[in-house]
């Protein structure tokens, strides 16, 4: 149907070279995301201001829910054969979409059959690696991506007798400010968002420690949970004792513990480099009074710091269904889009409005260039911390690709969550994550033996 | 007293059955049917490997302690729920059944919260107990308690029947209220000449007679505090901290939904519906048997 419309098209095209082809002319392509307000309205003008450069192809972006609700609404479509074009999938997503075989279509094919070319070589390597094949072919489109660093609040380092210009570097600092905060009577002195994400897979990347076997399971679907190392269990333990002494407060799952941060009530956090446009906004002196420095570490961690890994979501290409896949036309189209928001312009001004990375070098020479980082203090922190450890990625700090890693992100912060209560130590805490997890490593692998 | 209607036409009672079948056939047969199909299969959330796993399923739900443990939650949470609910719905109904000044206000009032979706009940009991921002919880930890349920299970238990029994009271207020109006008063009255004091009058008289709507009560708060609760639970605690208060219509929603682990979350759906089937059966036979309106 669409081919015929499409010829159609092109027919009164030809006739009347010199007005545009209407909107039901053009083809349709429909594309999920996952983003709230506002950051939702500026994807959302990304899609129109492509729709507008052009007239054949019509993009169009609908708010699907937060991202496991995208994601679960994209694979549900998929299964009734209606699946949208393109869907934006969080960063735990992507083993599940790279065992996907027939459901996706990866962004090298897709390139490939339609002869668009992107530049992927000026994507940051921690950006490219995640979402790129062992031999480097690009699967998913990156687009919003970030990472995790830690916000303070300058005046409550004040009130407590510290450096506001600076922050803690190592967990030992880190405590000693915390316990400083509490004595000085602040209620909590710090708190974190995404605790699985910041405390144990952020924290095994920046101590290049496995978080998985086959490089986090980048070497195939036989990987198994590794996070009941020593260095981990030391890390939770310090976390207990902290949650114990009163210096850290649990600030829920997920991205919860922005809330705690935002309101002024807790002094230092780790949470999305994503957050901060949150946070210059909300947190009581705006951006004055705002410290941003890197993730802690454990200095006597043989080689740390290195790298930390990125967060965020890509942008998938789908098939439409099991036993139906897209026309030349519709491919043609989802690729002109990706090529549309390769465009450095398109992340500078996205990385500049959110405080998500800059995903192309280009963009963030761009921005340097243009001043932005001396009226953002801070605002580059993401991305040196990135290229931390001199930017050689082992297989331990390139990323994550377990399959199934939702469930794995819950069982995590179920067992933390326990230990914190006092009900389980560190060691067993973690031990059962392990093997609850693999648990869930098996079962993937095993649906996804033949794909 | 039964008058037996006969339709002479073959076909005219089928075709005044068939919306109500038709409804019933793709509203809960096909989804049910496709529910039992499922929980038989292992599948990649893509649907594209699929196994047949025969009960395999069924074992492992039932071998998960994790499951055992959302068993011993539900029971709880349901059973504190309804008695939470019934008894102050009662309490409430007795005291508006009295000759008070502005009783009809104090009946509005009372049937409100029941026009309150399950997810705007628990963001209003979450603005009372948050452990940050919350009134109560800042009264509480004046007096010593540290109240945090986000970390304590036994706190977000209490924090989750509560907003659950709440909203279920203005419910229960409307027909216990009905029943205790539908008393006759020669009885009661009898009763207060014969010299019984007012809580003897109703222990003996007033709640035996309020039986049937007691028993009709309990079993729609069970059914109730099973299968519509999953929005407060999920807008207050997702079942934790830990699994805490995961209870077995969440854990469906958190393997199926969550974690797209589809065989497994079937395989629950399809316990949970012969528990209900149970449920209803029990019900039904207790009704006709035991109770006269």
């Amino acid at each position: 149907m669409h081919r015929r419309s499409l010829l159609a098209g092109a027919a009164l095209a030809l006739a009347v070279t010199a007005s545009p082809v209407s909107a039901q002319q053009r083809v349709q392509i429909e594309f999920w995301h996952g983003l709230t307000q506002p950051l939702g309205g500026m994807l959302e003008q990304i899609a129109a201001d492509f729709n507008a450069s052009q007239d054949r192809f019509q993009v169009n972006a609908s708010f699907r829910g937060s991202y496991p609700e995208t994601m679960a609404a994209a694979i549900a479509a998929f299964r009734a054969g209606t699946a949208p074009h393109i869907v934006q999938m969080f960063e735990v997503g992507t083993g599940t979409m790279m065992a996907a075989g027939r459901a996706i279509k990866p962004v090298h094919e897709l390139l490939a059959e339609t002869g668009v070319s992107i530049d992927f070589n000026d994507y940051l390597p921690a950006v490219r690696g995640y979402y790129s094949l062992a031999d480097g072919r690009m699967m998913s489109m990156p687009f919003n991506s970030s990472t995790a660093i830690m916000f303070y609040n300058k005046e409550h380092f004040r009130r407590a007798g510290l450096d506001p210009e600076k922050a803690p570097a190592t967990w030992p600092e880190l405590r000693a400010a915390a316990q400083r905060l509490r004595a000085a009577g602040l209620a909590c002195p710090f708190t974190t968002a995404w605790p699985t994400w910041t405390q144990v897979e952020q924290f095994s990347a920046i101590h290049n420690i496995p978080l998985a076997t086959l490089d986090n399971g980048f070497g195939g679907l036989g990987a198994e949970l590794r996070i009941n190392n020593p260095t981990m269990v030391r890390h939770i333990n310090t976390l207990i004792e902290m949650g114990r002494e009163g210096t850290f407060r649990w600030g829920g799952r997920d991205g919860a513990g922005d809330a705690l941060f935002a309101s002024g009530e807790c002094s230092i956090i780790h949470a999305s480099s994503g957050a901060r446009a949150r946070f210059v906004r909300e947190v009581p002196g705006g951006l004055a009074n705002l410290g941003v420095a890197m993730l802690p570490y454990y200095p006597d961690v043989e080689g740390a710091p290195f790298n930390s890994i990125i967060g965020g979501a890509s942008f998938w290409a789908m098939n439409r269904g099991p036993n139906a896949t897209r026309s030349a036309d519709e491919l043609r189209a989802v690729a002109e889009f990706f090529r549309f928001i390769s465009q450095p312009a398109v992340a500078l001004k996205w990385h500049k409005d959110t405080g998500f990375l800059p995903v192309r070098l280009a963009a963030f020479e761009a921005a340097k260039a243009e001043g932005f980082y001396t009226q953002n203090p801070g605002a580059d922190i993401p991305i040196q911390q990135l290229l931390r450890g001199g930017g050689q990625m082992t297989g331990n700090t390139r990323g994550i690709r377990l399959g199934g890693f939702v469930e794995i992100r819950v069982i995590m912060q179920e067992e933390i969550e326990r230990a914190l209560q006092g009900q389980q130590t560190a060691q067993q805490a973690m031990d059962n994550a392990v093997q609850r997890g693999n648990v869930v490593l098996r079962n993937f692998e095993r649906a996804n033996r033949g794909g | 007293m039964r008058k037996r209607v006969i339709f002479t036409e073959r076909g005219l009672p089928y075709l005044l059955l068939a919306p109500q079948i038709a409804i019933t056939a793709i509203f809960f047969f096909w989804p049910a049917g496709q529910a039992v199909w499922q929980s038989l299969l292992r599948e990649d959330v893509f649907g594209l490997n699929v196994e047949f796993v025969g009960l395999e399923n069924f074992a492992d739900v039932l071998s998960d302690p994790f499951y055992l443990n959302a068993v011993r939650n539900t029971v709880v949470f349901s059973l504190s729920v309804t008695v939470l609910s019934m008894s102050v719905a009662l309490g409430l109904s007795v005291l508006a059944d009295r000759q008070i000044r502005a009783a009809s206000l104090y009946k509005t009032l009372l049937i409100w919260p029941y026009a309150i979706a399950p997810a705007v009940a628990a963001v209003l009991w979450l603005f009372i107990f948050h452990p940050s921002f919350g009134l109560f919880s800042q009264l509480l930890r004046g007096l010593g308690v540290p109240w945090d349920y986000k970390l304590n299970g036994t706190h977000a238990m209490i924090l989750v029947v509560l907003a659950s029994a709440w909203k279920q009271v203005s419910y229960n207020f409307i027909f216990f209220l009905a029943g205790l109006q539908s008393i006759p008063r020669s009885v009661i009255e009898a009763a207060a000449i014969d010299g019984a004091g007012e809580g003897r009058r109703f222990w003996t008289i007033v709640f035996p007679l309020l039986s049937p709507t007691t028993f009709f009560l309990l079993v729609v708060n069970l059914v109730y505090a099973f299968f519509d609760t999953f929005g407060v639970i999920h807008a207050l605690t997702q079942g934790g901290p830990g699994k805490a208060t995961e209870t077995l219509i969440y854990k469906v929603y958190a393997d199926g939904v969550q974690n797209l682990n589809f065989g497994a979350s079937s395989a629950q759906s399809v316990i949970l519906m012969g528990a209900v089937i149970a449920l209803t059966m029990v019900q039904f036979r207790y009704v006709e048997r035991k109770v006269h309106y």
